[in-house]
């Protein structure tokens, strides 16, 4: 093609009024002619376009994730069930420890406190012997 | 509808889909995940989509929503947004290295486009879809995609001449 018309055809490309077959003739253009340099960079644009095309998706196409998925999740929920019942389990198992815990606390701290007290009367009335027993001295 | 069946009727444009996704999400492996879950979405609705007269604009279509709540959504803005290593396939012979270059820099340039205007240049230039189809696809006003088409490669060869000049002088 001559190269006026595809200087006309490429302005047009630039403004996106070109038509399918107008861009298939400048991609055929630039793939196979000789390009002058101020229209060098079409080339470039061109040769990425078509060589873009190339890529194509690799992988094997699975059509049933579901299953997989579904599994996963149910295999996910038991987990977690069972995680939480054993957890509430020593939880309460940690609890009642505590519990008993405290419970003795308080039982000794009581049982301390009547020690004292007891020791307390026991002095007290230690003394009145030691003042009996003076006071029997003396009177006798 | 069985898998083979579904997989005749899908095989023309699971690759267009695929570059879509990529030239979208720009990672590879996001690109086929998209590709793939697009695939089960086709399949689960196998019985409604045998009615469409055009599978094809209907598969892009979604397609290009799904990328784009990808790109929304908070997972997406963990992706590594980095040019991947984008290699070419057949070189031919000819070829200068400095010419592979600037071939190179035109999917950086792309990539830096909106991203509307870098679905549709994917859409036009690489994919070659007519005006209409590409309309209902990105649901715009004729004009509208014109204009952006337009923009966008007005901006490649802009920064390609640029780049050129550059390296001349």
């Amino acid at each position: 093609m001559e190269l006026a018309n595809i200087e006309k055809l490429v302005e047009k490309y630039l403004n996106a009024e070109t038509t399918l077959h107008d861009e298939k003739t400048l991609r055929k253009y630039f793939k196979e002619g000789i390009v002058p340099p101020h229209l060098l960079e079409y080339a470039y644009l061109f040769s990425y376009f078509a060589n873009t095309k190339d890529e194509t998706f690799a992988k094997t196409i699975e059509l049933e994730p579901k299953k997989f998925k579904k599994s996963t999740v149910k295999w996910f929920s038991i987990a977690a069930s069972i995680v939480l019942l054993f957890s509430i389990f020593i939880g309460e198992q940690a609890y009642k420890r505590h519990q008993a815990k405290k419970q003795f606390e308080q039982i000794s701290k009581g049982l301390r406190l009547l020690s004292l007290n007891l020791k307390k009367g026991e002095v007290a009335v230690s003394s009145l012997y030691v003042y009996e027993n003076t006071e029997k001295n003396t009177v006798k | 509808m069985n898998h083979p069946d579904f997989l005749k009727m899908v095989s023309p444009f699971i690759d267009k889909v695929f570059r879509l996704a990529k030239r979208l999400l720009i990672s590879r492996e996001e690109a086929e995940d998209a590709t793939q879950e697009l695939l089960f979405k086709l399949w689960k609705s196998k019985e409604k989509i045998s009615d469409y007269k055009n599978i094809e604009a209907f598969a892009m279509t979604m397609t290009k929503n799904y990328c784009y709540d990808r790109l929304k959504s908070k997972q997406a803005s963990n992706l590594t947004l980095v040019h991947t290593n984008y290699k070419e396939k057949e070189t031919p012979l000819d070829k200068k290295v400095e010419d592979q270059d600037s071939v190179n820099l035109v999917h950086v340039l792309i990539e830096n486009l909106p991203l509307q205007q870098k679905t549709i240049i994917q859409l036009r230039d690489i994919e070659q879809y007519d005006f209409d189809e590409i309309c209902k696809m990105v649901a715009m006003k004729p004009t509208a995609v014109r204009v952006a088409l337009s923009r966008a490669r007005k901006t490649i060869r802009e920064a390609l001449i640029k780049k050129h000049n550059y390296g001349v002088s």
